[in-house]
C-alpha cells in the first residue's frame, strides 16, 4: 500500500476521533438543552463522515474493491441529522420553553409548537372520503 | 394515475438499490429499476404533488457549498465547545422570514441551517412564512439572519 | 501507523459513548436523554465501522446500515411520543 494513502487514512481517523469526542464532550459542557443540541448535530456528523471516508479508502487500498455502502450511510446520516435535531428541538420547546421566551413570529400565526396551522382543504390521504 | 409519477425519485431509488447490493450486474440494475418503478406507485398517496425543480443542475453547486460550510461549521463549533467559558457563550433566538414557498425548498433550507455554522432550525411559523433559528454563539443576530438569506435562500430561490 | 490511528479513534469514540451515557443518566429533561441516546447510536455506528476496518472485513456494513436506520426511527418515535403522547395517530 502506498504511504500517502496510509497517511491520509490515519489523518482522517485521528480527525474523526477528535471530532467525535468533542461532540460528546460538548453535550456534557454546555449549559442548556438547546445549546447541547448543537454539539452532536455538527461535530459528530463530521466525525462519522471521516470514519466512513477512511473506511472507503482503506477498503479500496487494501482489498482493492470500491464499496458504496459507506457513501450510502454517510448520505443517510446527513439527511437524517437535521430531522432528528428538529424533532428534539420541538420536543424540548413544547415542554420547557414558554411562548414569550422566543421572539414573535411576526406573522398572523404563531410558531407551530404553540399554534395550530390555518385550516386548509381536507388532506386526501387522511380524509379519503372528500 | 400516471405510470411514472416521480421520475427523479425512481432514479434515486434504483441508485440506492445498486449501492445497497454493492455489485453492478444486469439483474441488479433491472431489479433496481423495478423497485424504482413500483415503490413510487405504491406510495403515490403520500406524494400528492411533484416538487417543481426548475434548475436541477444548480443543486450540485449548492451541495458542494453546503459540504464546505459543514466542514467550516464543525471547526467553529468545536472551537467554541473547547475554548469558550460556559458563561461567555451567548445563545440567541433568530427569526428568519422566508421568501420561499414550496415545502421542499423550505425543508432543504431548514436542513441546511441545522447543518451549518452554529445554527439549528427549531420551528416554523404555522403559516410557513418564517423559521425560528437557535444560534449557539453570536454577537449580532441580524448578521446571522442576513447570511442565511443571502447565502442559502437566494440560491434555493433560483433552483425552485 | 493505521493501527495506532485506529486505536486512537476507537478510544475517542468509546470515551464519547461513556460521556453520552453520563448525559443520559443526568438528564435533566427527556429531550436531553433522547439526544444522548441518538448520539450514542451514532457513536456505536462509528465503533462498528472502525472495528470492521480493524478486522479488514466488510461484513459489518449491513449491521451499520441497519443500526443507522433503527436509530433514526427510534429517535423520531421517542420524540413523537413526547410531543403527541402517541406514535401512530
Amino acid at each position: 500500500m502506498p504511504d500517502i494513502i496510509e497517511i491520509v487514512i490515519s489523518a482522517l481517523l485521528v480527525i474523526a476521533g477528535l471530532f467525535g469526542l468533542i461532540g460528546s464532550y460538548g453535550m456534557i459542557k454546555l449549559r442548556d438543552t438547546m445549546q447541547r443540541l448543537h454539539a452532536p448535530t455538527k461535530a459528530t456528523t463530521i466525525g462519522i463522515g471521516s470514519v466512513l471516508i477512511a473506511s472507503l479508502l482503506h477498503n479500496y487500498a487494501v482489498q482493492g474493491h470500491l464499496s458504496f455502502h459507506e457513501l450510502l450511510i454517510t448520505l443517510f446520516l446527513f439527511l437524517t441529522a437535521p430531522i432528528t435535531a428538529n424533532f428534539i428541538a420541538k420536543t424540548y420547546m413544547a415542554k420547557h420553553v414558554a411562548e414569550d421566551e422566543v421572539p414573535d413570529s411576526g406573522r398572523d400565526y404563531g410558531w407551530t409548537v404553540y399554534d395550530d396551522p390555518p385550516m386548509s382543504a381536507p388532506d386526501p390521504v387522511t380524509d379519503p372520503k372528500e | 394515475m400516471r405510470l411514472l409519477p416521480h421520475p427523479l425519485l425512481s432514479l434515486a431509488l434504483a441508485m440506492v438499490w445498486l449501492a445497497l447490493v454493492n455489485t453492478v450486474t444486469l439483474g441488479n440494475v433491472i431489479l433496481g429499476l423495478l423497485f424504482g418503478w413500483a415503490i413510487p406507485l405504491l406510495t403515490a398517496a403520500y406524494w400528492p404533488d411533484r416538487p417543481s425543480l426548475r434548475k436541477p443542475w444548480l443543486f450540485i453547486g449548492y451541495f458542494l457549498l453546503v459540504l464546505w460550510d459543514i466542514v467550516v461549521a464543525n471547526v467553529q463549533v468545536a472551537l467554541i465547545i473547547l475554548f469558550k467559558r460556559r458563561d461567555n457563550i451567548r445563545s440567541e433566538w433568530v427569526r428568519v422570514p422566508l421568501d420561499l414557498t414550496s415545502p421542499e425548498a423550505i425543508t432543504m433550507l431548514a436542513g441546511t441551517i441545522t447543518m451549518t455554522p452554529g445554527t439549528v432550525s427549531a420551528t416554523l411559523s404555522a403559516d410557513a412564512g418564517c423559521i425560528l433559528v437557535h444560534c449557539l454563539h453570536t454577537d449580532d443576530p441580524d448578521e446571522v439572519r442576513d447570511t442565511i438569506k443571502s447565502r442559502y435562500e437566494r440560491r434555493l430561490l433560483e433552483m425552485f | 501507523m493505521i493501527e495506532t490511528a485506529l486505536a486512537f479513534a476507537l478510544g475517542c469514540f468509546s470515551l464519547g459513548t461513556l460521556l453520552n451515557f453520563w448525559r443520559m443518566t443526568l438528564g435533566p429533561t427527556s429531550a436531553d436523554r433522547i439526544l444522548a441516546l441518538d448520539t450514542m447510536v451514532i457513536n456505536a455506528l462509528a465503533l462498528l465501522i472502525l472495528y470492521g476496518v480493524y478486522q479488514g472485513t466488510p461484513v459489518y456494513f449491513e449491521a451499520a446500515v441497519l443500526i443507522a436506520m433503527v436509530g433514526f426511527v427510534s429517535t423520531v418515535a421517542y420524540c413523537r411520543f413526547e410531543l403527541r403522547g402517541d406514535i401512530i395517530e
